[in-house]
């Protein structure tokens, strides 16, 4: 189990990277969040291991790096995983499609959490385009299931 | 991070291990977390340590992009070498035109003002800075530099690049410093029209080529092509710093508010270095604190609440400035202009408003020319062109602080009651 919690801990490092790289303003607006896909992949493929406590970390880091208000990615992170972890039996047996839309639907439960706090801590931004990573999001946990699935293989 | 190892082989609802015990768990925490931040400063420290675990993964992150730079620097061929080195030179020149002028003016203005009360650049020192991430998007214009408290950056700190205002520190690390551009859709910076003294406030657009001007009202006298600049209120900006153009006024019948875009003199998405800034605290251009809310930082940087202003020439003080009109006029060919003014001053009868910006603002930007007279001065100023021939009748309170060139006394110079720093591009050559 060991080697799994380091394999989590490689690949949101890999995430938090791809997510902070800078990119031209109109590649960046369709960035999916790729640390919440990462996080969502380890809470539903070993809710044991990863889940919670890795979202936490996870959304620490992303504070660290964009939020306005620390603790705020950290919140909406923990939330998503914590019924990601819950569900993980049902969405796994899903096919991709499906839990592509459950996965839309979680990163615009993501996104509004952040949006709340957004509004609470007073850095409210409104624009809609904010909302834009959400379906690109949906469209990328294929691809990024695919990968996060194919580096356990190699590795075991 | 040894928190998510907990129950590797537990059940999923086993005790302490339970997800909604977790989410509970981690939720307060993040709770709890986000309070302390945006209460109090208790999380300062956190944040700084944070900062600095950040820092590598930025660095990482932006060696792609300095490993490409390199490269094309590297093969940047000859010619390309070349024609930048002629530019360079050519605006080294120029620079050094200006220098040679403001010397002269530096040295006459003491001379004018006795020495008494000489005011040296509002810019104590400056530290350039290399920009390591940019995150420019709509919602979010930041960008990192690689300087932080152990080179005494500070909160709250004015950044500049060679064209103009470019943004403020937000957080600073160790090492590293977050820079919120002017152009952020939260950031705000009390700006002046230059030409009307007009103040209002410039707001990010998100776009790193617009600030919007969105409280200027239908009937306010501003127009394409006007200059902004700080005007030293909001306690961050020193007054007389550069921040964009004016490109575009629209007047809606409809609407109480006129509709004003303006152009960033600053290059936020091309610049690779910027200037850190610390100003000299007590200076008329310094920034005024409105709020007391800047703490953090080196206390001994941070912008006096209330910068002693030159008060209005009282008096007792006209005299004084009347002696220097012999002296002043036997260096009237240097500049007329500003002889002209104490002339002015000491003449009876002569409009008071004259009088009173002689001291204080008048010959600021002479010693200085990023020092700006106080906000409100700008409006009084009558923009008249000055006639270098009869300095002495005081028809026309003349602008003092008109940076008239030595070596082109004869030419009529063109009004502008402030200047902004010699590196603004549009003012350039300032003869018609």
């Amino acid at each position: 189990m060991q080697d799994s919690r380091g394999r989590m801990v490689f690949t949101a490092l890999i995430a938090l990277i791809l997510t902070v790289l800078p990119l031209p303003s109109w590649l960046s607006l369709v960035r999916p969040e790729f640390l919440v896909l990462t996080v969502l992949y380890w809470s539903i493929a070993s809710p044991r291991t990863g889940g919670i406590g890795l979202a936490f970390f996870s959304g620490i880091m992303l504070d660290v790096f964009q939020g306005p208000v620390l603790g705020e990615h950290a919140m909406a992170l923990s939330l998503v995983s914590y019924i990601a972890v819950r569900e993980h039996q049902k969405i796994r047996s899903k096919p991709a499609f499906q839990q592509s839309l459950i996965v839309f639907a979680a990163l615009v439960t993501y996104e509004f959490v952040l949006f709340a706090i957004d509004g609470w801590t007073k850095h409210p931004v409104t624009s809609p385009l904010r909302w834009t990573h959400t379906l690109s999001g949906a469209i990328f946990w294929a691809p990024v299931a695919a990968v996060l699935a194919a580096s356990g293989e190699r590795r075991r | 991070m040894a928190a998510f190892g907990t129950g590797a082989s537990r059940p999923l609802s086993g005790r302490g291990g339970s997800p909604g015990f977790r989410f509970t768990l981690y939720a307060t925490a993040s709770i709890v977390i986000m309070f302390m931040d945006q209460r109090g400063e208790w999380l300062e420290r956190v944040h700084y340590v944070l900062d600095a675990a950040a820092y590598p993964i930025q660095l990482a992150v932006s060696s792609p992009s300095a490993a490409w730079q390199w490269l094309k620097e590297t093969i940047e061929t000859r010619d390309a070498l070349r024609a930048e080195n002629a530019r360079l030179l050519l605006r080294q020149r120029e620079l050094e035109l200006r220098a040679m002028r403001y010397e002269a003016l530096a040295l006459e203005n003491d001379r004018l003002r006795g020495l008494r009360d000489a005011l040296p650049s509002v810019a104590e020192r400056w530290l350039i800075a290399e920009v390591v991430d940019i995150q420019l998007s709509s919602l979010r214009q930041r960008v990192l530099v690689n300087r932080g408290t152990s080179n005494g950056v500070f909160k709250g700190q004015a950044v500049l690049d060679d064209r103009g205002l470019l943004g403020q520190t937000t957080h600073v690390g160790p090492w590293s410093a977050e820079v919120i551009l002017i152009t952020d859709p939260e950031h705000a910076v009390p700006v002046e029209i230059q030409r009307t003294g007009l103040r209002t406030i410039a707001v990010g657009t998100g776009d790193t080529a617009s600030l919007a001007l969105p409280y200027l009202p239908a009937n306010a006298d501003v127009k394409a092509g006007d200059v902004l600049m700080t005007s030293g209120l909001g306690g961050v900006f020193p007054a007389g710093y550069p921040v964009g153009r004016v490109v575009e006024v629209h007047r809606d019948a409809v609407q109480p508010l006129a509709q004003v875009r303006a152009v960033p003199y600053a290059h936020m998405d091309l610049d690779r270095e910027v200037m850190l800034v610390w100003f000299r605290e007590g200076h008329p251009a310094a920034p005024v604190a409105t709020t007391g809310d800047i703490k953090s930082g080196n206390s001994a940087m941070q912008p006096q609440p209330a910068p002693p202003r030159p008060k209005p020439a009282s008096p007792d003080q006209t005299p004084g400035t009347a002696q220097h009109g012999p002296a002043a006029s036997q260096g009237a060919a240097a500049a007329p202009g500003a002889a002209a003014a104490p002339g002015a001053a000491a003449a009876p009868g002569t409009a008071a408003p004259g009088a009173g910006r002689t001291p204080g603002s008048g010959a600021a930007p002479g010693a200085a020319p990023s020092a700006v007279p106080t906000p409100g001065d700008a409006a009084v100023i009558p923009p008249a062109p000055k006639a270098p021939k009869k300095p002495a009748t005081p028809v026309l309170p003349e602008p003092s602080d008109e940076e008239s060139p030595p070596y082109e006394t004869d030419a009529p110079v063109k009004p502008t009651p402030k200047e902004p720093p010699p590196v603004v591009p549009d003012n350039g050559p300032r003869t018609p």
